[in-house]
């Protein structure tokens, strides 16, 4: 699969759910080609502005979509990596700032056997 | 004269990328660090030093002379390179 299958993939289904791909369509193909990246190193699909484990059960929290999006794009609008936004976000009706990682370091560690 | 900077970023990150694509655009230089792809002691640590200054060890990490900016905030940076 390449990025732009993915993209036709994913697009319908999770704009149902009120997730719309980054207006950005140049970081959005990026995006979901580091996806792709994580998919063939690791297995699975794990968020690629994080540093995974590797390990299915240490990663299930960031595989994308990861636990954080909606969290994130209710308070900010969009997800900490910046794949998925609201509607709004989309439409310039709310800033744009650096989302925050919600992830809690502990779960870095573990996964990777450093805590 | 330029100040010395340093990132901590993912091979992968989008907003790593970006970072990276700012400051080349001002032509300033800095030291990368791709912590995905360093192994064992090295990738120890390296996380160690990313939480000594960043205990949300998110990426990138941006030292600028002794300042740091967690995230890719253009804002921050821009204001610890002109400082």
């Amino acid at each position: 699969m390449d990025a732009k299958e993915l993209y036709g993939k994913l697009k319908a289904f999770q704009e149902k759910k009120g997730y719309f791909f980054n207006s950005d369509t140049t970081m959005v193909m990026d995006l979901l080609e580091m996806l792709l990246v994580n998919k063939e190193r690791y297995g699975h699909m794990a968020c690629p502005c994080r540093l995974a484990s590797g390990n299915y059960e240490m990663d299930r929290d960031i595989i994308c979509p990861c636990t954080y999006r909606e969290p994130d794009v209710a308070e900010y609008g969009a997800c900490f990596c910046g794949l998925y936004t609201s509607k709004e976000w989309n439409e310039g009706k709310c800033p744009h700032r650096v989302v925050p990682e919600r992830r809690p370091a502990e779960k870095v560690l573990a996964g990777l056997g450093l805590d | 004269m330029k100040k010395s900077v340093k990132v901590y970023a993912l091979s992968t990150c989008i907003h790593c990328k970006h970072c990276k694509e700012f400051l080349d655009e001002r032509d300033q230089a800095y030291d990368c660090v791709y912590v995905d792809k360093l192994t064992g002691d090295e990738r120890k640590s390296a996380i160690d030093e990313i939480k000594k200054v960043n205990p949300g060890l998110s990426f990138p990490t941006v030292i600028v002379e002794g300042k740091v900016i967690v995230g890719f905030d253009k804002i921050e940076i821009e204001r610890a390179l002109e400082d």
